[in-house]
């Protein structure tokens, strides 16, 4: 059994890494009483915090936190018609947070994880490894059997070729969960007192070429690299699909890494994922997802982008034709999230004229 | 960890160094049982000094030169002995470990049993066409993650398991020379698939392998002109494992990663090393665009003809930019043939 840590009397480091260049986007529909224990983490940062669900219920946030909050009727108000791409009553509305932020790099968290603790009984500063892994370069191109060569202690192995040992810049780094696993439905269903245990103590990087499936739990991200491409998609309400989100923005990013050059890394930072979903919720949720995957998967392997797709925005467009071009033919749910993939980069564009990527 | 079947393994050792009673004694624990094939450095002079108590069938030179002929016997010289082993090998599964090598101590303070992990690793499936971010999805405690495409659950033939090393990583000797304090204290408590199309470079050092399944595609080939008998000095295991990898993707087999560690002591030194001509950088640098864009006919269905054909295309790509990749071509074929006319008057 694994418990979370207790960060009672860890101080507030004010002179935290990055603490003016980094948004922490948090979408919640009850509260936000998990920000108590990341205080010393978190407290120097500023929050984002996207309220879905009922707009007229009021989100407490913990005192000395310093955030703006939006809640269903800003996004109309300002997103106008092109609202109708963020979902509704599904956590992929968190992405409007991305959109909406002014920083460079993004830090995502649910609202029901907590600090994990090291195997030494510490306890993980999970933002301050997911910078670490962003500010690090990434190898996509040559797999080390040491992991992160440039940890501390650790290296590029005999015959790791050396044209290759700079690197490329990281755009994702994609963390990790103890406790409640990120497991579907129907391995809920058979599996639902598994608990994971193991602290996993390596960084890597994901081979360009290889897809994975990207969990928007504990993930940060260069948004100034990225960004447009980090669309969690069409879910929830009115939508016949749910679960989804964050595998269709990491299917996605991963492709457009790829072909921009980019490194995604996945494992350490841990945090401690307390609250296991109703199984039986969803796999009503993620039902089509499952038969839809089967050809979705191939159609990411496969998607090729032209040489002229230099910026993520219009790599994303390309995708977006591709998706309508290909996926249509599975269920027109394909036809409404290529438009809406097209629509989120239209806001994006719109909210972040001078954006570089 | 599953029971293993120890019949279905031959535990090579390939002796550089005389003297193997500190090896073997720290090893016995989970040697015990097995049957080991300790085959002698032809150019060691040497007698072997091999404890009491083994299941083991010592091969030296003249061993070789009875099986393979006087003239093809220089192919198993150095490190590359070891191959020797994997020919005249029964077994279904090889596991080899450098002698300088004991085994390690996991966080809890247990000694790693390198032997039934590799096993375990070798029987139970790969993933490489699609990242699980758990890891390991077979072992205790772990699954498929959300997301994860059902139709890839099943996974495919696990060819190699790659094994790691505490204490001494294995670096090269620029690395060594520059960190000379730098020790490896990370146990990274993972087991995974490396994806399809990703290369690696696969070290000797800890290896275990499916012979029935791949055996052929272990070609002692490439040779440094310097080559030494520190590890420092070598590249045959890295090119063996870029053919390897990619035969393995083209056969829709799959090569893992990470545990079981063994703890590696001193031996060599990295400046002495580092004195000697380094080519085996430029060779490596040459290697990986090649591998990259070789693509194997879709007739290469056996090992054997993958084998074949991926010396034909270093000969041809390759074999203008160095005299050794001529030389490792030539190797592979001759390998293929030996292996065949080894393995086939059974």
């Amino acid at each position: 059994m694994v418990d979370p840590a207790n960060t009672v009397g860890i101080p507030i480091n004010h002179l935290a890494l990055l603490k003016d260049e980094l948004d922490i986007v948090i979408p919640t529909i009850r509260n936000l009483d998990f920000l108590e224990m990341w205080r010393p983490f978190l407290q120097p940062y500023h929050l984002i915090i996207v309220q879905d669900g009922d707009p007229s219920k009021t989100i407490a946030v913990p005192e000395g936190f310093d955030y703006e909050l939006y809640n269903r009727n800003d996004i109309n108000r300002i997103l106008g018609p092109k609202a109708s791409c963020i979902s509704f009553k599904d956590s992929a509305c968190r992405c409007f947070g991305y959109m909406v932020s002014k920083k460079k790099y993004i830090f995502t968290i649910d609202d029901d994880c907590f600090v994990a603790k090291d195997p030494s009984g510490k306890a993980v500063n999970a933002l301050e490894q997911h910078i670490k892994n962003l500010l690090c370069p990434s190898t996509p191109f040559f797999f080390n059997t040491l992991y992160d060569p440039y940890q501390e202690g650790a290296d590029f192995v005999r015959g790791y070729p050396f044209s290759l040992r700079e690197g490329v810049s990281t755009a994702v780094s994609h963390g990790l969960w103890l406790n409640i696993p990120d497991y579907d439905a129907p391995t809920q269903l058979v599996k639902p007192k598994e608990r994971n245990t193991r602290y996993v103590d390596a960084v890597m990087t994901i081979p360009k070429g290889t897809l994975f499936p990207m969990c928007g739990m504990n993930l940060a991200f260069d948004r100034e690299l990225i960004g447009p491409a980090m669309y969690f998609g069409l879910m929830g309400d009115g939508q016949p699909i749910g679960r989804y989100d964050d595998m269709w923005a990491g299917w996605c990013i991963k492709v457009i890494c790829d072909h921009l050059g980019l490194g995604v890394k996945t494992g350490l930072p841990y945090i401690y994922h307390s609250k296991a979903s109703n199984p039986f919720v969803n796999l009503k949720k993620e039902y089509k997802g499952i038969f839809w995957q089967e050809d979705i998967i191939p159609f990411f392997q496969s998607a090729k982008l032209s040489k002229e797709a230099v910026t993520v925005q219009q790599c994303y467009l390309e995708l977006s034709k591709l998706v309508k071009e290909k996926l249509s033919a599975i269920d027109p749910y394909f036809d409404k999230l290529a438009d809406a993939m097209v629509t989120w980069i239209e806001a994006w564009d719109e909210l972040n004229p001078a954006t570089k990527a | 960890m599953a029971e293993i079947n120890k019949n279905e393994v031959d535990i090579v050792i390939g002796a550089v160094n005389a003297d193997l009673t500190q090896f073997l004694s720290s090893w016995r624990p989970f040697f015990s049982g097995f049957h080991l094939i300790v085959v002698k450095d032809p150019e060691l002079k040497d007698e072997l000094n091999i404890p009491d108590g083994f299941d083991v069938d010592v091969y030296s030179k003249t061993d070789m030169e009875k099986v393979v002929g006087a003239s093809n016997s220089s192919m198993f010289s150095g490190y590359s002995c070891r191959y020797f082993g994997y020919l005249i090998s029964k077994k279904k599964y090889i596991v080899s470990i450098d002698d300088d090598c004991v085994p390690a101590k996991d966080p809890k303070g247990f000694l790693v049993d390198a032997v039934s992990q590799h096993v375990n690793n070798l029987e139970k499936p790969a993933t490489p066409l699609f990242f699980n971010t758990l890891y390991d999805p077979y072992t205790e405690g772990a699954d498929f993650v959300r997301g994860y495409p059902f139709s890839l659950r099943e996974g495919v033939p696990c060819a190699a398991s790659c094994g790691l090393w505490l204490n001494l990583a294995d670096l090269d000797a620029p690395t060594q020379a520059l960190k000379t304090e730098q020790r490896n204290t990370t146990y990274v408590d993972a087991v995974l698939t490396v994806p399809l199309k990703a290369m690696l470079p696969i070290s000797g050092i800890n290896i275990a392998f499916n012979r029935e399944l791949v055996g052929p595609a272990l070609v002692p080939a490439l040779r440094l002109a310097g080559e030494g008998k520190v590890r420092w000095e070598t590249l045959e295991d890295v090119w063996c494992g870029m053919c390897l990898k990619h035969i393995s993707d083209h056969l829709g087999y799959g090569v893992k990663t990470g545990l079981p560690y063994v703890w590696r002591n001193e031996r060599g030194d990295a400046v002495e090393s580092l004195r000697k001509k380094w080519e085996g950088m430029k060779l490596m640098e040459k290697s990986v665009p090649f591998f990259e864009s070789l693509k194997l006919p879709e007739t290469a269905l056996k090992v054997e003809d993958c084998v074949i054909e991926l010396a034909k295309a270093v000969k041809e790509q390759l074999g203008s930019e160095d005299a050794a990749f001529t030389q490792a071509a030539d190797a592979m074929v001759k390998w293929v043939q030996l292996w065949n006319s080894v393995n086939s008057s059974e």
